[in-house]
C-alpha cells in the first residue's frame, strides 16, 4: 500500500488531574512518509512528548485516529501495543533509560527477549546493532561505565535492534554536550541515509537543522510544517 | 513465552544475588517455617518408627481385659474393679480364648541388695505371663503354677534390675529384698534392650496371689487379664464372646453399660493413629501459619520492590513486554526466592532434625523421606508465587509512561 508510515486525524489528549482536565493537544493532523526525518520542535509544555508517546503507542489518544504502517492503533489492545512497540517502534529517551544491572550486550539484546529469540542470536543480533553505533568493543560493560553520550549510542542501538519501521527520539540530545550531540545526530543522518525513518523532538535550531521537515508545536496544536509550508509556496508559485 | 521464562529465571537469579542480605531476610520466614517443619517432620518420623517397633514387642495377639472407670466414678470413690472369678470364666467357659493371664502391679517399694537399690516395675503374674508376652528366661527358670499357689516369695528379674543390684552374673539363688520382703531369684530374663528411650528390662515378676498378699487389699485388687484368641481371624468373635460372658459374671442390666473394655492390639494402634493424626494437624497448623508469615514476608518486599523498579518496568514496557511478561517475571522472581529459602530450610532443618534425634539417647536416627523434602520446597515456591500474586499484578499494570517518569 502507498499510504504514509503515520497518519494522524483529530488526536486529542486529555489529561485528568482531580476535577479539572488538561488538554495536551488540541486536535492533531499529521502525516510521516517512509524515510522521512523529521524535527518535532515547539517550547516546553507545548505537548511534544505527549506526540511522542502516542507515536510510539507508549500512549493512547483520547479521540482521533492513528494509523501507523495501515493498522488502526487505537483498535488494538494492550498486548497488541506492546507487540507493536516490540516490532514497528525503536524508542530514545532523553535520559537513556537503560537497564543499570544489565550489561551492554543485555541492554541491547532486551527487546529481542519478548520476541522469543534464543540467547545466542538474540547476542548476535545485539552485538551488530552496538557495532553499527560504534560501540563494538564495549559490550560487556556495564552503563554506568559508559559516558553520557556512549550511553544514548547504546540506546539507539537498542531502538535499532529490532529492525523497527519508526525510530522515535525525545531530545536525544537534552542531556549531552554539544559535541557529543552532534556525535549522536551525525548516527542519526546515517541512519536516515540508510533508509530509517526518523521523528525526534528536540528545542534546538542547530539539531532540527540536521532534519529535512520541522514540525512546530505550540499549546497542543501543530502550528508550522515546513512540508506543508513547501506545498503552500508551491501553490503559490 | 519459554524464552520470556528463561529470561525470568536469570534476571531473578542475577536480583536475587545482587540483593543478597535483602533477598536472605525476605525470604527468612519461609526459610524458618519449613526448617521448623522438616525437623519436627523428622522427630514424629522418628517417633513413629520406635512405636511400631515396640508394638512389635508387645507380642502380636494377645487382648487385654480392664475394669472401665469414668471420671465419675473414680471422684466418687466407687472405683472398680475385675472380678477374681472372671479369670476362670475366660480360662474355662468362654470358647476361642487360648491363654489367661492376671496381671497386677505391685508396688512394694525399692529393690535392694546389699547397699545397690533399684526401682524396677514389680508385676505379679502367673505362669501364663510367659506365653502370651512371649518372653522368656535367658537364665534359671520362669514361675510356675506352684509358685503362685504356695504363694512363694520367689522373683524373676529383667537384666537392668541385675545390673543395677550389682548381682554376679548368675544371679540364680541369690535373694534380694523388694521393699521389705525378701524374694529368692530364680530366673533372669532375656534382655530386650531400649525402645524409644526406655530401658525395657526395668521390671521384676511375682508370682500373683504373692503380690495380692503383699499389696495388702485383698478383697479387691486392680488387675488386668491379658489373653490371647486361638485362632487368629476370630478376634472379633472371640471379644464379643467375651464381652457377654463379662455382662454376665458383672450381673449387668441390659441397658447398663461395660464397666470393663477390651482392648486390642490394633486398638491400641488406633489410638496411637489418633495421636500422630492430631499432630499431623498440630504440625499443619505450624506449616500453614509459618508459611503464611513467610509468604508475607515476600509479599511486602516484593511491594517495595515493584515501587523501587517502576522505571526499570517502564523500561521493558517500552521495549515491548507486555503485561504477562512483567507477570511471569515477577512472579518467577517471588517463587524462586522462595524456593531458596524453603531449601535452605529444609537443610537446616534436617540438621536439627538430626541433631535432636542425636541429643536423645537411643532415639533412632531420624529420616525425611526424600518425596517430603522434594514436596516441602515444591510448596515453598507455590507459596511464594502466590503471594507474588499481589506484587506482579502491581509492577503488570503500571502505566508504562507514568512508569518511566518515576524517579
Ligand atoms: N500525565 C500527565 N498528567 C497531566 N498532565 C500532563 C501529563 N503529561 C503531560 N502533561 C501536561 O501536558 C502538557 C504537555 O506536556 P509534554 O507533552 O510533556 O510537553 P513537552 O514535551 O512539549 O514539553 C504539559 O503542560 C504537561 O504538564
Ligand atoms: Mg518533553
Amino acid at each position: 500500500m502507498s499510504r504514509a508510515l503515520i497518519e494522524l486525524s483529530g488526536i486529542v489528549k486529555r489529561y485528568r488531574m482531580g476535577d479539572t482536565e488538561f488538554e495536551a493537544l488540541r486536535g492533531v493532523d499529521l502525516q510521516i512518509q517512509r524515510n522521512e526525518y523529521v524535527a518535532l520542535v515547539g517550547p516546553s509544555g507545548s505537548g511534544k512528548s505527549t506526540l511522542m508517546n502516542l507515536l510510539g503507542c507508549l500512549d493512547t489518544p483520547t479521540t482521533g485516529r492513528y494509523t501507523l504502517n495501515n493498522r488502526d492503533i487505537g483498535t488494538l489492545r494492550d498486548d497488541e501495543l506492546a507487540a507493536i512497540r516490540n516490532q514497528e517502534i525503536g524508542f530514545v529517551f532523553q535520559s537513556f533509560h537503560l537497564l543499570p544491572r544489565m550489561t551492554v550486550l543485555g541492554n541491547v539484546a532486551q527487546p529481542l527477549v519478548y520476541r522469543g529469540i534464543p540467547l545466542k542470536e538474540r547476542e548476535r543480533q545485539a552485538a551488530e546493532s552496538l557495532r553499527r553505533v560504534g560501540l563494538g568493543d564495549k559490550l560487556q560493560h556495564r552503563p554506568n561505565q559508559l559516558s553520557g553520550g556512549q550511553r544514548q549510542r547504546v540506546a539507539v542501538a537498542r531502538a535499532l535492534v529490532g529492525n523497527p519501521s519508526l525510530l522515535l527520539a525525545d531530545e536525544p540530545t537534552g542531556n549531552l554536550d554539544s559535541r557529543t550531540s552532534e556525535e549522536i545526530m551525525a548516527l542519526f543522518d546515517a541512519l536516515h541515509q540508510d533508509g530509517q525513518t526518523v521523528v525526534l523532538v528536540t528545542h534546538e535550531p542547530d539539531i532540527a537543522a540536521h532534519c529535512q521537515r520541522t514540525v512546530r508545536v505550540n499549546d497542543g496544536r501543530i502550528v508550522f510544517d515546513s512540508a506543508a509550508q513547501a506545498t503552500v509556496s508551491e501553490v503559490a508559485a | 513465552m519459554i524464552i520470556v521464562m528463561i529470561e525470568s529465571l536469570r534476571a531473578a537469579m542475577a536480583n536475587i544475588l545482587a540483593n543478597r542480605l535483602r533477598s536472605f531476610l525476605t525470604t527468612l520466614g519461609i526459610l524458618i517455617g519449613t526448617a521448623a517443619v522438616v525437623a519436627v517432620v523428622a522427630l514424629m518420623q522418628g517417633f513413629a518408627q520406635s512405636i511400631s517397633a515396640q508394638f512389635a514387642d508387645l507380642g502380636g495377639g494377645s487382648l487385654k481385659v480392664e475394669a472401665l472407670n469414668t471420671r465419675e466414678n473414680r471422684l466418687s470413690g466407687d472405683y472398680r474393679y475385675l472380678k477374681d472369678s472372671d479369670l476362670d470364666l475366660l480360662r474355662y467357659r468362654v470358647e476361642g480364648v487360648g491363654h489367661v493371664a492376671p496381671i497386677m502391679a505391685a508396688p512394694l517399694g525399692t529393690a535392694s541388695h546389699r547397699a545397690e537399690t533399684a526401682t524396677p516395675f514389680v508385676l505379679g503374674i502367673t505362669a501364663e505371663y510367659q506365653m502370651i508376652e512371649r518372653r522368656f528366661t535367658r537364665l534359671g527358670r520362669f514361675l510356675v503354677p506352684a509358685d503362685n499357689d504356695t504363694r512363694r516369695r520367689v522373683v524373676v528379674i529383667g537384666d537392668k534390675v541385675r545390673e543395677d543390684l550389682k548381682l554376679p552374673d548368675n544371679p540364680v539363688g541369690s535373694y534380694i529384698q523388694l521393699g521389705r520382703e525378701w524374694f529368692k531369684v530364680v530366673g533372669v530374663m532375656e534382655s530386650r534392650g531400649e525402645v524409644f528411650g526406655f530401658n525395657q528390662d526395668n521390671y521384676a515378676l511375682i508370682p500373683f496371689e504373692t503380690a495380692r498378699a503383699l499389696t495388702g487389699n485383698k478383697a479387691k485388687v486392680d488387675f488386668e487379664i491379658n489373653f490371647t484368641i486361638s485362632q487368629l481371624d476370630e478376634v472379633e468373635a472371640v471379644k464379643a464372646r467375651v464381652t457377654r460372658a463379662l455382662r454376665i459374671n458383672h450381673n449387668l442390666k441390659f441397658d447398663e453399660e461395660d464397666d470393663f473394655e477390651i482392648q486390642s492390639p490394633d486398638q491400641i494402634a488406633k489410638t496411637f493413629e489418633k495421636i500422630t493424626s492430631m499432630g499431623t494437624l498440630v504440625l499443619g497448623g505450624i506449616v500453614g501459619i509459618s508459611l503464611l508469615v513467610g509468604g508475607i514476608g515476600i509479599m511486602t518486599v516484593m511491594l517495595v520492590s515493584v515501587t523501587e523498579r517502576t522505571r526499570e518496568i517502564g523500561i521493558l514496557k517500552a521495549l515491548g513486554a507486555t503485561r504477562r511478561d512483567i507477570l511471569v517475571q515477577f512472579l518467577i522472581e517471588a517463587g524462586l526466592l522462595s524456593l531458596i529459602g524453603g531449601l535452605i530450610g529444609i537443610a537446616i532443618g534436617y540438621g536439627l532434625g538430626h541433631g535432636v534425634a542425636a541429643l536423645i539417647p537411643n532415639f533412632p536416627p531420624a529420616s525425611v523421606p526424600l518425596w517430603a523434602s522434594l514436596g516441602a520446597a515444591a510448596f515453598c515456591a507455590v507459596v511464594g508465587v502466590v503471594f507474588g500474586i499481589m506484587p506482579a499484578s502491581k509492577a503488570a499494570n503500571l502505566d508504562p509512561i507514568e512508569a518511566l517518569r518515576y524517579e
